[in-house]
């Protein structure tokens, strides 16, 4: 039989594996989302400016409830969106 | 003594002074109410996401102070509301965190967002 070494694949077999997914806010260490800087909370928002769900972007709940507020108040201060069409 | 940060748009159409003393005013106004004013940040002309009563610019003002009693916000967003020269505002109150970022982003060490992960990281 051939050995492990020899066995040639045709394509990478950990071609389609996902990348694991982590929360920046518990990784980095950050605690507070500021909703004044709007080039970060791009981030987690489509292009229609829409906020992501956290199966996309890995956050945790906790987190994922301020950045949504931090959006939220971002749009009252109109430095983000409610909503358009090419906004990255 | 709890810490809040009040920011708010000023028309842009205003003289410079005008804008100055409108921000002014509101300093003041904290400091009357026996309130300590911790930063005033004027973040300067910005363009809005959508049109805010006929004018896609403002002039972005951002205000942390301190207070006890809370008798000062309704006060504040009372005078804030009925003042044309200021298109929006929104007053937020500040925990622990918070006050920690605010702090660290004046002493320089939050950089660009992309070292913000960096420097974040570092710090911790």
């Amino acid at each position: 039989m051939a050995s492990q070494e020899e066995i040639k694949f045709l394509s990478n077999p950990a071609l389609g594996q996902q990348r694991k997914k982590y929360c920046r806010f518990r990784k980095f260490g950050i605690k507070h989302i500021d909703y004044k800087d709007p080039d970060f909370l791009i981030q987690f928002v489509n292009e229609q400016g829409k906020l992501l769900p956290r199966r996309i972007t890995g956050n945790s709940l906790k987190y994922q409830r301020r950045v949504a507020t931090a959006v939220k108040r971002a749009r009252h201060l109109a430095m983000l969106p409610f909503s358009t069409d090419l906004l990255k | 003594m709890k810490q809040y940060e009040v920011t708010f748009i000023v028309d842009p159409v205003l003289s410079a002074d005008e804008i100055k003393s409108t921000a002014k005013n509101y300093t003041d106004l904290v400091v009357h109410e026996s309130g300590k004013v911790v930063h005033v940040d004027e973040i300067g002309l910005r363009q809005l996401a959508y049109g805010i009563n006929k004018r896609n610019t403002g002039i972005y003002y951002s205000i942390e102070f301190q207070s006890e009693a809370g008798a000062l916000i309704p006060k504040m967003e009372l005078a804030m509301k009925r003042d044309e020269r200021i298109l929006r505002f929104l007053t937020v109150h500040l925990d622990k965190y918070g006050v920690k970022y605010n702090d660290d982003k004046r002493n320089g060490k939050i950089g660009k967002r992309s070292k913000d992960k960096k420097k974040e990281n570092a710090e911790e």
